[in-house]
């Protein structure tokens, strides 16, 4: 019998699925909320209960990124690995990754003040969409079509001017019918896809109330989301693509702590349950 | 137990888990649930959604 940590912020469905997949699998399970968990410089692995591997699961992204580093420190085997989710959690990294693995993804622009960015938009022309380099749920994503929109936007960045919002993250804005893609992947092999169909409006993000609906992983999604997840590290991942009109797939974005309760409803395969053999069989190599 | 904002009666399900967030009917608040032994249940204000939260 194993024992797999699954170490939490806020206990969503997700958490209690892979708890009772585990369960169900025979292997105990540890639930752990890192907001009341203390580590210091010189703690070690037997000063707690992780059990022979950790899912990491947190909902705030720093919060699960230094408790992963924490873990790594004290060589407890934890999924997504640190740089992994370094990379995924912040879109210019994955994005540059992306591209220097040849991966299809939209043409991105970075600058790094925003008269640079303007400047960019100017010259580039309407309609781009930005995105914080940081976020998730489509928060801060918004499409760019005129110079009012663009005066606007920047000038409530330079406003608030936290330390994302002097990088200018701003994306081509694809053709695509209203709808991404979220191919889930674990160990690099795709397990299950969706549709998430826009629900009216630009943004295609579940958690704004865009509708579910399977997908069948075809030969062109299977390789290029193999490939994503190779190129970022591997792991347990959610990849998002679009279906450019022009050339096929591009992939927009990879996911660290995948959400995966809709999708899980209506999967042939039992995700929670391959996550968690997953996991166990990563530390076991 | 009631809401500590509102009054109301907040229903706790028997199978709800330390982590889990409840929601009072009446005002909306949300409570993490922060200890359960029992029918002994500790509540304390959940955290509200940060920049940084998502996948």
């Amino acid at each position: 019998m194993s024992k797999v940590c699954i170490v939490f912020d806020r206990l969503r469905t997700e958490e209690k699925m892979l708890q009772k997949e585990a369960v169900n699998l025979g292997h105990n399970a540890v639930m752990l909320d890192a907001k009341i968990t203390q580590i210091n410089t010189d703690s070690k692995r037997e000063d707690f209960d992780f059990g022979d591997v950790v899912l990491e699961r947190c909902v705030s992204y720093f919060r699960g990124l230094h408790f992963t580093a924490s873990l790594e420190f004290m060589d407890i085997p934890v999924l997504n690995k640190f740089d992994v989710a370094n990379i995924c959690g912040n879109k210019m990294f994955m994005t540059l990754l992306l591209k220097k693995n040849n991966i299809p993804t939209p043409k991105t622009y970075f600058s790094f003040s925003s008269e640079s960015a303007a400047k960019n938009l100017e010259k580039v022309g309407y309609p781009l969409v930005i995105k914080p380099v940081i976020g998730s749920w489509g928060r801060g994503v918004m499409p760019i079509k005129d110079r009012d929109t663009m005066d606007a936007v920047f000038e409530i960045r330079d406003i608030t001017d936290s330390p994302h919002d002097r990088i200018y993250y701003l994306q081509e804005l694809i053709k695509r019918p209203p709808r991404d893609i979220r191919v889930i992947t674990i160990g690099d092999e795709p397990v299950a896809a969706m549709y998430r169909k826009s629900s009216g409006g630009f943004k295609t993000n579940i958690a704004l109330g865009a509708d579910p609906e399977i997908c069948e992983i075809t030969k062109e999604m299977e390789d290029i989301a193999t490939k994503a997840s190779k190129a970022m590290g591997g792991g347990i991942l959610g990849i998002d693509m679009m279906e450019d009109e022009k050339r096929g797939l591009v992939v927009h974005e990879v996911n660290n702590t995948v959400e995966f309760k809709g999708l899980a409803k209506v999967a042939q395969r039992n995700i929670p349950k391959e996550m968690i053999e997953f996991a166990l069989n990563y530390v076991r190599k | 137990m009631n809401c500590p904002e509102c009054d109301a009666i907040l229903n706790i399900p028997d199978d709800a888990s330390v982590g889990e967030i409840i929601s009072c009917p009446d005002c909306g608040a949300d409570f993490e649930i922060a200890k359960k032994d029992g029918t002994n249940v500790e509540i304390k204000q959940a955290e509200t959604v940060g920049e940084d939260w998502g996948e």
